[in-house]
C-alpha cells in the first residue's frame, strides 16, 4: 500500500464535507460538515508529515485542531444566539439582510 | 518506508467505513445521527493518525474532537432541539444537482492531482523524526520553530472564549420582579383561591398519586390540583371511586 491512499481518503472526506455544507440546511449539521473538512485536511497534513519524514505537518495539524476548537466555540455560540432570536437553526431562515 | 500488511488491512477496513459514515452524515435526517456518524469518522481518523506514527495527534483527536467538540455539538443539538431545518427537502431549486456535480468535479480533480503528482522520491517515514518519541519531537518543534504561532494560537483561544461569552450573554429586556412584587401580583391579579398555592393532587389516605385530582369538600374533583402536562396527555385518573362514601370502609379482622 502507498501512503497516497490516505491522501485519496482525505480528498474524499473533504469533498463529502463540502457537499454537506452546501446541501444541508440545519446550521449545526453544516457546521459538522465544516469540521469534517478540517479533519480531512488534518489527515492530509499527517500523511505528508510521514511522507516527508518531518514533524512539521503534525505541528500544523495540531494548530488546525486548536483553531477548529476556537471555531466550534464561537460558531456554536452564534448558532445559539441566532436560535434565540429567530427560533430556528435553519440556514435558510437567517436571510434578514435580503429584505 | 514500507507500509506493513496490518496497516494496509486496517486502512482498507476503516477507510470505506469512514467514507460510508461521512456520506451517511449527509443523508440521515436527524442531526443527532449526523453527530454520531461524525464522531465515528473522527475516531477512524484518530486510528489513522496513530497508525501513521502521530501518536500524540491521535490521542488529541480523540480527547479534543470526539470528546470535547462532539460533546459541545450534541449539547447544542439538545439545546436547540429538532425543527424544520432537519428535513432534507431542497429549498433552493436545482441546488443539489449543481452541488453534487461541482463536488464530483472537485473530488475528481483532487484525486487526479494526487494520482499524477510525485514528490520525486520515496516516502521517508517518521522513524528518524520520532526517534526520541513523538511527543518529545513535537515539543521540540513547537517550542523552537513554532513558538510564535503557538503564542498567537493561545491568544486566539482566549479571544474565542471571550467571544463565546459575549455572544452567549444577553441582557434581560424587563427587570426581574422582586419577591415583594411577585407576592403583590399574586394577590392583586387573578383569583384569591390560588393565592396561597394550588391544591396538591391525590385523595387523602386512599390514593395519593400525582395523577389523581384532589377532592374538594363538596366531593367534586379539583382540576387545578393536576399538572397541566398530565392533563394534556390524558394521564389522569378519575378520583370519584376514591370518595369516602363510595369506598368500602368496613373494618375487616386481619387473620
Amino acid at each position: 500500500m502507498n501512503p497516497n491512499n490516505y491522501l485519496y481518503l482525505s480528498a474524499l472526506l473533504f469533498t463529502i464535507g463540502a457537499i454537506g455544507v452546501v446541501v444541508r440546511r440545519n446550521a449545526i449539521v453544516v457546521f459538522m460538515c465544516v469540521e469534517l473538512m478540517l479533519n480531512a485536511a488534518n489527515l492530509a497534513f499527517v500523511t505528508f508529515s510521514r511522507i516527508n519524514g518531518t514533524l512539521d505537518g503534525q505541528v500544523t495539524a495540531f494548530f488546525t485542531m486548536v483553531v477548529a476548537a476556537c471555531e466550534v466555540v464561537v460558531g456554536l455560540a452564534i448558532i445559539v444566539a441566532i436560535y434565540r432570536s429567530r427560533r430556528s437553526a435553519s440556514v435558510d431562515d437567517a436571510s434578514l439582510l435580503k429584505r | 518506508m514500507v507500509i506493513q500488511t496490518p496497516e494496509a488491512v486496517m486502512f482498507w477496513i476503516l477507510a470505506p467505513l469512514a467514507v460510508i459514515s461521512a456520506l451517511g452524515m449527509l443523508l440521515v435526517k436527524k442531526a443527532v445521527h449526523s453527530a454520531l456518524l461524525l464522531a465515528w469518522v473522527m475516531i477512524t481518523l484518530a486510528i489513522f493518525y496513530i497508525a501513521q506514527e502521530a501518536l500524540f495527534l491521535g490521542i488529541v483527536q480523540i480527547v479534543v474532537y470526539t470528546g470535547a467538540v462532539m460533546m459541545l455539538f450534541l449539547f447544542i443539538l439538545m439545546l436547540v432541539g429538532v425543527d424544520s431545518s432537519d428535513s432534507l427537502t431542497e429549498t433552493i431549486k436545482g441546488l443539489r444537482p449543481i452541488a453534487i456535480t461541482a463536488a464530483i468535479g472537485f473530488g475528481g480533480l483532487m484525486v487526479a492531482l494526487i494520482g499524477r503528482a510525485t514528490i520525486g522520491r520515496q516516502p521517508v517515514g517518521l522513524q528518524a523524526a520520532n526517534a526520541e518519541g513523538n511527543v518529545q519531537g513535537l515539543a521540540k518543534l513547537l517550542f523552537s520553530d513554532y513558538v510564535w504561532p503557538f503564542e498567537v494560537v493561545s491568544a486566539l483561544l482566549i479571544t474565542a472564549a471571550l467571544g463565546a461569552m459575549v455572544l452567549a450573554h444577553h441582557e434581560r429586556t424587563i427587570a426581574r420582579p422582586t419577591q415583594r412584587e411577585s407576592a403583590i401580583a399574586r394577590f392583586r391579579t387573578g383569583s384569591l383561591a390560588s393565592a396561597a398555592g394550588l391544591p396538591g393532587p391525590g385523595v387523602f389516605a386512599r390514593h395519593n398519586a400525582v395523577d389523581v385530582p384532589a377532592l374538594l369538600p363538596d366531593g367534586s374533583p379539583a382540576p387545578t390540583s393536576i399538572s397541566a402536562t398530565l392533563k394534556a396527555r390524558g394521564d389522569m385518573l378519575e378520583s370519584s371511586p376514591f370518595q369516602l362514601d363510595v369506598v368500602d370502609t368496613t373494618v375487616v379482622e386481619e387473620k
